[in-house]
């Protein structure tokens, strides 16, 4: 090769080296024994960004409040940040960057199911603990014994909108559901279990693919055929706020109320086309307006913190995991992995604004739900979905 | 009865957009013969392009960003915006990356299309702030809506029991006008001539003294404002966009160029629509999770039986 081709291969390589380096230098930076350093695996960007947003804020309102009060075993906490754009195969990587290269010593995240599924096998390899705040699916904790969650599960949840449905909104019911998402697919399932259990009917059962699908009338239009009572949607917000619209003005389904779970819950739903989400439901975690005196209070000092804006649930079970994954590390009494996860099991009784908590021998926590409609953009607490007695 | 017409509107209304993103496929096969994989990201740009004209003009009305409405007027603006800023797109993309290789082999114009399509999708995932305002991203984008157009037209709905969207009417209309606007320029116009000159023989078409370079620069900039029309109707009937929607369209009108006979406008036109329909069929059946595995069966299929399309002029074997 020429020597002009010689030089600019080589500057080229340079080029891409210098490049490489810039973007890496943030994790070395601080020193990591003089802070406890706990990864934020969330997806800040993407398809569900609002999920990411929402949890980062309510990890760090708690790691502020934490620090100040002198934080844990002497030491102030530092949340590293890892960015899952939503996607799959971007969480793998994200999550080997925190324990390989920001070097935390337990990790809180992700809120999709399918997601912290992803990330569950870097945490099992390396011993460090794994709490979802949000993730719903069955499958989620039975990947092994570093890997906890904080909230109930999509078997507690399917069951309750099978019942609210059953109970107030009709027998007769059509569902559909992303076969993209493990977490659509579990709560699908459990839902046409427990509603079938209750002499409900589903009447169409169809599908998307993805939650960046933008076009529904195909579905939408073979649902509208059978006429059902309510429409099971089992999502996340980015889809059902085309799919909702679609439904309700293009294909004139005005009556007919959709129910799901926790994936509807972001100010995406409430913002968009007012008119026609009314008479929608869904599972959630915690209301905001609900009148317990622990959740009221936690919800004056977030929107104290952050402009005036109303924590979601995202906020709210991030703020509750984030405390409870530093009153582990205290009863631990040290920042080794193994440590950690055996106070995480043990964790008994915690007072969380959502709740009190403990973690069973399942590494799930018993926890109860709230059904809310929407109305004119604002959620109303309709009922309280208490979990099953026993341990 | 009405079920199936419903369902077959539907395909004809996504099945415009196909169209009109496979006619810039196939105009530019026809006289380069490259497969313009980064069509489809073009397509992207327009979205966006028309999304962010909107609510540029709605601001300057007045109206804040969170009345997500549009009128007739901003959607024709947001169409012409769309239109100038890709066949801008498109001619720079000719300029820059495909005429450096035009007397290379077919295989590197080929691996630079894919280059672009993917810089071109992954560029647009980074955000941009400006002040308040968010640009790109992997975030959807909220769509602005035209008011009413979500809705089924009442006198028809009245009258057949069917339902026909002001977004679907309007896609399937601005389909329509651009087949038929392309067909004249190519057929009655002198650019169309020597357009036609250049696809049947380039070197011949530069003997006869045609600006050889103009013309596929024309062809270009035509496909990409096309690729933007299909961007801005596609955008309307959902109520986002983000940087990677424009993948999966961009394949299946490929498959529609393909499938119509790649180099022939009709043929382009014919394909998208009835991938379309096809694609509506096969979710109406309740295969929806094979919807965009039957597209890609039907370009296999094609391929095997008759690789030239429906309208092509199969290629004799030379003995």
């Amino acid at each position: 090769m020429t020597r002009r081709t010689l030089l600019k291969f080589a500057a080229a390589t340079a080029l891409a080296l210098a490049s490489t380096g810039l973007f890496n230098c943030g994790g070395g930076a601080g020193d990591a024994s003089k802070e406890i350093r706990i990864g934020s695996l969330q997806s800040t960007t993407g398809d569900t960004s609002t999920f990411g947003k929402s949890s980062d804020k309510g990890i760090a309102l708690a790691t502020e409040q934490r620090n100040k009060s002198g934080g844990i075993l002497g030491k102030q906490i530092k949340i590293m940040p890892a960015d899952t754009q939503s996607e799959i195969k971007v969480t793998e990587q994200a999550m080997l960057k925190l324990i390989q290269q920001d070097k935390v010593v337990a990790v809180i995240g992700e809120v999709a199911s399918g997601r912290t599924m992803a990330a569950s096998q870097a945490a099992l390899d390396n011993h460090i603990p794994l709490l979802t705040p949000a993730s719903t699916n069955e499958k989620v904790t039975k990947a092994g014994d570093y890997i906890f969650r904080s909230c109930y599960t999509d078997g507690l949840q399917g069951q309750w909108v099978a019942e609210y449905a059953a109970a107030h909104l009709g027998k007769k019911a059509a569902l559909i559901y992303d076969t993209l998402s493990p977490y659509s697919v579990g709560l699908a399932d459990r839902i046409k279990e427990v509603y079938a259990k209750l002499g409900g009917q589903i009447l169409i059962e169809t599908t998307y693919a993805g939650s960046n699908t933008k076009d529904f009338k195909t579905q939408l239009t073979a649902i509208r055929e059978k006429n059902p009572e309510v429409i099971f949607l089992p999502g996340y917000y980015q889809e059902i706020t085309s799919l909702v619209p679609q439904a309700r003005r293009e294909l004139g389904m005005k009556d007919v109320p959709f129910i799901g779970g926790d994936g509807w819950d972001s100010e995406e739903t409430l913002k968009a086309d007012k008119e026609s989400m009314n008479h929608c439901f869904y599972i959630n975690h915690y209301a905001s307006n609900d009148p317990d005196p622990k959740v009221q209070a936690f919800v004056k000092t977030f929107r104290d913190h952050y402009n005036g804006e109303t924590p979601d649930a995202m906020a709210v079970l991030a703020y509750d995991a984030a405390n409870i994954m530093f009153n582990a590390i205290e009863r631990a009494g040290s920042t080794d992995g193994p440590k950690i996860r055996d106070a995480l099991a043990a964790t008994t009784d915690f007072p969380g604004v959502t709740g009190n908590i403990t973690i069973d021998a399942n590494r799930n926590a018993r926890k109860p739900g709230v059904v809310l409609e929407i109305v004119n953009g604002e959620l109303v607490l309709r009922e309280h979905m208490a979990p099953p007695a026993g341990k | 009865m009405t079920y199936f017409l419903q369902q077959l509107i539907n395909g004809l209304a996504v099945g415009s957009t196909y169209a009109l993103i496979a006619l810039g496929y196939t105009m530019v096969y026809g006289v380069l013969r490259l497969i313009n994989f980064a069509h489809g990201d073009v397509f992207m740009v327009g979205a966006f392009a028309g999304v962010y004209t909107s609510r540029f003009l709605q601001r300057a009305r007045g109206i804040s960003d969170e009345h997500l409405d549009q009128s007739f007027y901003t959607i024709i603006l947001s169409l012409l915006a769309a239109m100038i800023l890709c066949a801008i797109l498109g001619f720079l993309i000719e300029r820059f990356c495909y005429r450096p290789l035009r007397k290379s082999s077919r295989l590197s114009a080929l691996i630079t299309a894919i280059g672009i399509s993917l810089f071109l999708e992954y560029l647009l995932q980074i955000e941009w702030h400006i002040g308040t305002l968010r640009f790109f991203g992997s975030t959807p984008t909220p769509v602005a809506q035209v008011a009413g157009w979500r809705n089924a037209i009442p006198w028809i709905q009245s009258h057949t029991g069917l339902s026909i969207t002001g977004n679907q009417a309007f896609t399937f209309a601005m389909a329509t006008l651009c087949l038929i606007g392309l067909i004249l320029l190519v057929n009655f116009t002198r650019t169309g001539k020597a357009m036609r000159a250049v696809s049947v023989n380039y070197d011949a078409a530069r003997l006869m003294g045609i600006n050889v370079n103009q013309i596929i620069s024309i062809t270009f900039i035509i496909g990409s404002a096309l690729a933007a029309v299909g961007g801005v109707v596609g955008s309307l009937g959902g109520s986002n966009i983000d940087p990677l929607m424009g993948v999966l369209p961009g394949l299946k009108a490929f498959i529609a160029a393909v499938i119509g006979g790649i180099g022939k406008i009709h043929g382009a036109a014919l394909g998208g629509l009835l991938l379309g329909v096809v694609e509506s069929f096969v979710g109406a059946a309740g295969w929806t999770q094979y919807q965009d595995a039957a597209a890609f069966l039907i370009l296999i299929i094609m391929l095997l039986a008759r690789p030239e399309g429906i309208f092509g002029k199969p290629a004799p074997e030379k003995v």
